[in-house]
């Protein structure tokens, strides 16, 4: 295939949409599309719901292009993905559940996020839903997936855990030890953000946006960002450049640090967790000193940047780079060299290639199972385009090989702060944006999280506020391989899976 | 591994200072740490955490606690697993419609005496949160809270001086 935009060759329109196009297409160009998806011609990128159509985001995974298409919703309905390429399933139901529409031919109707709490169904329906619609909470239970056969016994956990974790609930069948279904239920923490961005001021979304998912603060408000700039087609200062991929680089470096302590907690062997929990603390603190607050939350803002980087920060991630690249290696081999933990962590928890890809898998957890993509190589944005890193890959897919595809990533980051701090520009770090304009604008924005590629889509009035906004976690993609890692493993592994995906909760919840 | 333990025998602790008492918590805290459960309780208190809708960045900070810069447990104050094991819950979030019946359950499976700590600008009115159709706004919604930690997320430090407070609170009582 040589491009995407040549597999629809007749859109009814092409609508302004910065950097990528966005085409208005047939039901018939729709399924086609899906069709091509299920054939592994592009991976699904993105799903989501408008006023009244749907949008599908696209990528071309070898040259890294984009293109999202909509199909519109007449009657409120329109063909499902799904039924075609199930990696769409969760994210159509969700449509179903939020906006109400109807994808035809959905294999599995059951709501989500969705669980019968909200006072009315459908709350992002446009127009507004009426009360009486459902007459307050829903009582329905849910029916989960049926189990059938001898010996097989059900555990239920969550939605509140026993660690100091996000809440979600886990629905195992296990045939004596051995847990041959475990069904994901999650929508707990929905709060309802694409709802609240509707109307904000940029000021606002953005604040909201960097709170999607707490622990990829920088990589949510830098998706953001780059959306609402490509929309008003505004640059950025160079040094606001440099600057946001040192923050998303000490993201990386704080929680890739955090998870490699935590999974090895998780089989027991707390002395890896106390260790890397010095480093994440240095890191915090040294993000702390440099930008004023630990997790660098609300630092980056559409225009730039909201504080430029203390005058101390070059001499704190000196001695920050110093101290992790004094005992990183050590706690490396440590790792590589206590057999007892290895054997808790290689050939758990398997992801095949084949799921990676399907999914289109972000981050270690596609990158563990030989997806080497990443959003800062393609699509790319800058400064990554100066900077010099690698993509680490492997293709056992277990749980050691996401332990490795971290420990790798450490290295890389810790060359691209060095990179970024040598190199770094001088100048102003943020420019004022004006929003307004003659008419909406829509704009997109990729960024590579610790966790994986994050795609925000924006649509700015022309007042200037947030009249629509979508915001995908890589979450989505990697939830449902979980499901299939736990297969044929232990209960008791479970923990040490679920945290070497380390899947976010709120992200996916939003 | 052993050259790690020497080390660590070798060096001071990295483990800081108590922070200073925080009498804005201490205040809060007056009313409602009775007798009974100084008697009971002593100074060590048991936390149970409870996500009710948090970003997350609330549970990264309180994680840090158990770090060992801050080591949570030298005060007595340690995380259990269960509900039923807790003085004390520790909750984040706005409170979302989908968690407020978990989180009410896991207050009553909590044993008397209790306390209710709201972690974050988002628990104490749903913050950038509330408004929105699918969050209750703030723990106070749903529950008795009796000490609110601010800050979004709040700093490991302003989560010792918050949980200190109470601590100190239980130990002073009448």
């Amino acid at each position: 295939m040589a491009t995407l935009i040549d597999m629809f060759p007749e859109p009814f329109s092409v609508e302004a949409q910065r950097p990528w196009p966005r085409l208005v297409v047939s039901r018939e160009a729709w399924q086609q599309a899906a069709r091509e998806l299920a054939r592994g011609e592009a991976i699904l990128f993105g799903l989501w719901g408008d006023t009244a159509a749907v949008h599908m985001a696209m990528l071309h995974e070898a040259s890294g292009e984009i293109l999202v298409i909509t199909c519109e919703c007449r009657d409120g309905r329109y063909p499902s993905v799904a039924a075609t390429h199930p990696p769409a399933l969760r994210l159509e139901r969700a449509i179903r559940s939020l906006h109400g529409f109807e994808p035809e031919g959905l294999p599995d109707p059951r709501p989500w996020l969705d669980l019968g709490f909200w006072e009315r169904a459908h709350p992002r329906a446009s127009p507004s839903p009426k009360e009486e619609d459902r007459g307050g909470p829903s009582r329905t239970p849910y029916a989960f997936l049926p189990v059938e056969g001898e010996s097989l016994h059900q555990v239920a956990v969550g939605p509140v855990h026993a660690g100091i974790i996000e809440p979600g609930h886990f629905r195992f069948t296990a045939n004596g030890e051995t847990v041959v279904r475990l069904e994901e239920r999650l929508g707990y923490v929905h709060k309802g953000i694409e709802g609240l961005m509707q109307g904000a001021t940029l000021a606002r979304a953005a604040k909201l946006a960097a709170r999607v998912s707490g622990d990829s603060t920088v990589a949510h408000a830098l998706a953001f960002a780059q959306a609402v700039e490509a929309a008003v087609a505004a640059s950025i200062p160079e040094r606001a450049i440099f600057l946001r991929a040192l923050m998303a680089e000490l993201e990386r470096l704080a929680n890739h640090l955090g998870d490699i302590g935590a999974i090895c907690n998780d089989a027991s062997f707390s002395i890896m967790q106390a260790q890397c929990g010095i480093l994440r603390e240095r890191v915090l603190r040294a993000a702390d000193a440099c930008f004023g607050h630990r997790l660098m939350m609300d630092q980056i803002v559409p225009g730039g940047i909201a504080t430029d980087l203390a005058a101390r920060g070059g001499a704190e991630l000196d001695a920050l780079l110093a101290e992790i690249g004094r005992l990183f290696p050590s706690l490396v081999s440590l790792y590589d060299n206590t057999t007892s933990l290895q054997d808790r962590t290689v050939g758990t928890g398997k992801v095949t290639p084949e799921l990676a890809r399907q999914y289109g898998a972000g981050g270690y957890v596609g990158r563990a199972s030989g997806r080497s993509f990443d959003a800062r190589k393609a699509p790319g944005y800058a400064p990554y385009d100066r900077l010099a890193f690698d993509v680490p890959t492997l293709a056992d897919g277990d749980v050691n090989a996401r332990i490795w595809i971290r420990i790798r990533e450490v290295e890389q980051s810790l060359s691209l702060v060095d990179q970024i701090m040598r190199s770094l520009p001088s100048g102003p770090v943020r420019v004022e944006l004006d929003a307004t304009g003659d008419g909406p604008r829509e704009g997109f924005g990729v960024a590579e999280g610790f966790r994986g590629d994050i795609l925000t889509w924006v649509r700015l009035g022309a007042d200037g506020l947030v009249s629509r906004c979508h915001l995908r976690d890589p979450s989505w993609f990697q939830w449902p391989l979980l499901e299939a890692a736990i297969e044929g493993n232990i209960i008791a592994d479970f923990p040490l899976c679920n945290k070497s995906f380390n899947c976010s909760y709120s992200g996916h919840d939003l | 591994m052993h050259r790690l333990l020497f080390e660590g025998l070798a060096r001071n602790p990295l483990t800081e200072p108590r922070p200073a008492m925080d009498d804005a918590a201490l205040a809060q805290l007056a009313g409602s740490v009775q007798r009974a459960a100084r008697a009971r309780l002593g100074r060590s208190l048991s936390i149970r955490e409870v996500d009710a809708g948090s970003c997350n960045g609330c549970e990264l900070e309180i994680h840090a606690l158990n770090n060992a810069f801050y080591d949570l447990e030298r005060f007595g104050l340690r995380f259990v697993a269960s509900p039923r094991h807790a003085d004390v819950l520790l909750v984040t979030g706005p409170v979302t419609r989908n968690m407020r019946e978990a989180l009410e359950r896991t207050y009553q499976a909590t044993p008397d005496p209790k306390w209710v700590v709201a972690v974050g600008d988002c628990a104490l009115d749903g913050g950038i949160f509330a408004g929105s159709y699918a969050v209750t706004g703030g723990v106070s919604a749903v529950l008795p809270v009796d000490l609110h930690i601010r800050g979004c997320p709040p700093r490991p430090v302003d989560l010792l001086r918050g949980l200190l407070a109470l601590l100190s609170a239980n130990a002073k009582s009448p």
